[in-house]
């Protein structure tokens, strides 16, 4: 059994940039910062479209699914008290040169593979909502 | 060369007239501007200069960067403890890997604005981890200390999963090898064996024991696929490189190690996470960009001394630098024979940071230049024919950090 991640989560600043990324999951929906000139998921935030130049961007929703394009399972105590947990970098289906890093939760890691569909869940810290990945069981919608 | 590249390249005018190193060790518990001075000396030493010749100073990654031992001392503070007047000095953490330093001196030496600098790259990782664990970028590990943070900046996005390590990253890259190319464990175990054969041949190398695949496989996982001997060596110690103008090379006692060309570009995103190819990062880029500078080909390479902060980048660079081609490095390094003192492409002749320890990246210069001098002693690469090494190829960093030199024994 792996855990879903450390034992304690380092956790980010909620500043203007990041706030509403890191706050999404409070509806259950993962959203990301999107150019509304050329439609470029622009990730992490930033203050202008990096393909087009334009500075009309704002939050969208994504569908939250994507694929694990590669992954670790991470066994060294950098956070003591840790149980092995899995790392990924997860592509996100709708731009997959968007790539979250994230754990892989609620799966063992005989089950996990490069290409692996996932969708986004929730796991709530304080007033930051994380965003992790499980991966899609055959017949969900 | 490149047809667009008209004029010879600019760091061609630079050569590396002398080099110096510090006592190194796992934990020496001594002061890092005290290792540095002592490097320092030695270089300007063995460049037959003296101190008030020393006009330029530049160091890699300057100021407050990193956690403990990370960063060294400054410039300023280098300056000042060697009672240098200098005409030109820099530091910084942003650019071509650690050797950045280098690369900004030979660009100031062909400009004029400097005639001899000294550059630094100075660690005491080894004795401020202590007894603790090792330690990874944001911080954790390494027996932290005192209330939790926030984080901002790249950091916050790997840090709250547990992805707090350079390691935790570049065993996603091997992992993608895997799938990709079928890379193998035992592929990349060719890598720390090879450099432990060779750090059981340099005295300074901080692990000098013979390591054999068996070892290899049985150490203990850090993050799969990586395990405790692909990760590199924390320690101590300092290395400097007197970087001079080319027309004092017939001033020297020894062969003139010349700057014949560098590599510097990062085309893909500055990112981790978000750079286009997981399996090459920015050594892709860097290495190319170095290939377009110069009439000499990976074939006239002598010697290699790459990256390997961990092996996994080692195994990258091999293929960045065109020594093989894509996905193939696996195979090539595979039983170690062309990688070996006497193989076709001698790998990280002193141990490099897997067992000579992590001197982050100047250990790796610092090799080449003993190569190409011919002063390896038991280590000395000889080519086939009884050919001296007459081209070393020297890789920096890891991820979307990189830089490469290509360096010759004369001119070439």
């Amino acid at each position: 059994m792996v855990a879903n991640g450390p034992m304690l989560r380092l956790l980010p600043r909620l500043s203007d940039d990041v706030a509403f990324y890191w706050t999404s999951g409070a509806d259950g929906v993962l959203r990301l910062l999107r150019c509304h000139a050329c439609g470029f998921f622009i990730h992490p935030p930033g203050p202008v479209c990096p393909r087009c130049l334009s500075r009309d961007l704002g939050p969208e929703e994504v569908s939250g699914r994507g694929h694990v394009e590669t992954f670790t399972v991470n066994y060294q105590q950098w956070i003591p008290g840790s149980d092995p947990y899995i790392i990924a970098w997860v592509s996100i289906d709708e731009q997959p040169d968007v790539r979250l890093t994230t754990n892989l939760v609620d799966v063992e890691p005989d089950d996990v593979h490069c290409g692996l569909p996932v969708r986004v869940v929730f796991e709530r810290n304080e007033d930051v909502w994380i965003p992790l990945f499980t991966p899609i069981t055959e017949g969900a919608s | 060369m490149s047809p667009a590249l008209v004029e010879e390249p600019l760091e061609r005018r630079a050569i590396i007239s002398g080099i110096g190193q510090s006592d190194v060790g796992r934990r020496l518990g001594r002061l890092d501007l005290d290792l540095t001075v002592e490097a320092g000396l030695r270089a300007i030493a063995d460049a037959g200069l003296a101190r008030d010749d020393i006009d330029g100073l530049s160091t890699y990654p300057g100021m407050g960067a990193g956690t403990g031992g990370f960063a060294g001392p400054t410039s300023p503070e280098v300056q000042d403890a060697m009672g240098l007047s200098l005409n030109w000095h820099d530091g910084g953490g942003e650019g071509a890997g650690q050797m950045r330093a280098v690369i900004s001196a030979s660009l100031a030496v062909a400009a004029g604005l400097a005639r001899h600098v000294l550059v630094y790259r100075t660690v005491t990782e080894g004795t401020a981890q202590g007894t603790g664990g090792r330690q990874g970028i944001g911080g954790g590990g390494g027996g932290g200390g005192g209330g939790v943070p926030r984080f901002g900046s790249f950091m916050q996005w790997p840090l709250p999963y547990g992805a707090v390590s350079a390691a935790n990253w570049l065993a996603m890259v091997a992992q993608r090898r895997m799938h990709e190319f079928g890379l193998t464990r035992e592929q990349l175990g060719a890598i720390p064996i090879n450099n432990r054969a060779n750090a059981a041949l340099n005295p300074k190398a901080i692990y000098r024991d013979p390591m054999t695949m068996d070892d290899y496989l049985a150490a203990r996982m850090i993050t799969t696929p990586l395990c405790l001997f692909d990760c590199d060596a924390p320690c101590d110690g300092a290395t400097a490189v007197i970087v001079s103008h080319r027309d004092v090379a017939g001033d020297l006692d020894h062969p003139a190690v010349h700057i014949n060309a560098v590599g510097t570009a990062l085309r893909g995103r500055p990112s981790w996470d978000q750079f286009d190819d997981i399996t090459t990062m920015a050594a892709r880029d860097a290495g190319a960009s170095m290939w377009e500078r110069t009439e000499l080909t990976p074939a006239d390479v002598d010697t290699a001394q790459l990256y390997d902060g961990f092996s996994i980048l080692a195994i990258t660079w091999i293929e960045a630098l065109g020594f093989c081609g894509r996905g193939e490095s696996g195979p090539f390094v595979e039983g170690g024979a062309a990688i070996a003192r006497d193989g076709v492409l001698p790998l990280n002749t002193a141990g490099g940071q897997l067992s000579g320890g992590r001197l982050h990246g100047f250990g790796l210069i610092h090799e080449a230049c003993v190569q190409l001098r011919g002063e390896g002693d038991a280590r000395q690469v000889v080519r086939p024919g009884g050919r001296p090494v007459e081209v070393a190829a020297v890789a920096n960093g890891g991820g979307p950090i990189a830089g490469t030199m290509l360096l010759t024994r004369g001119v070439r």
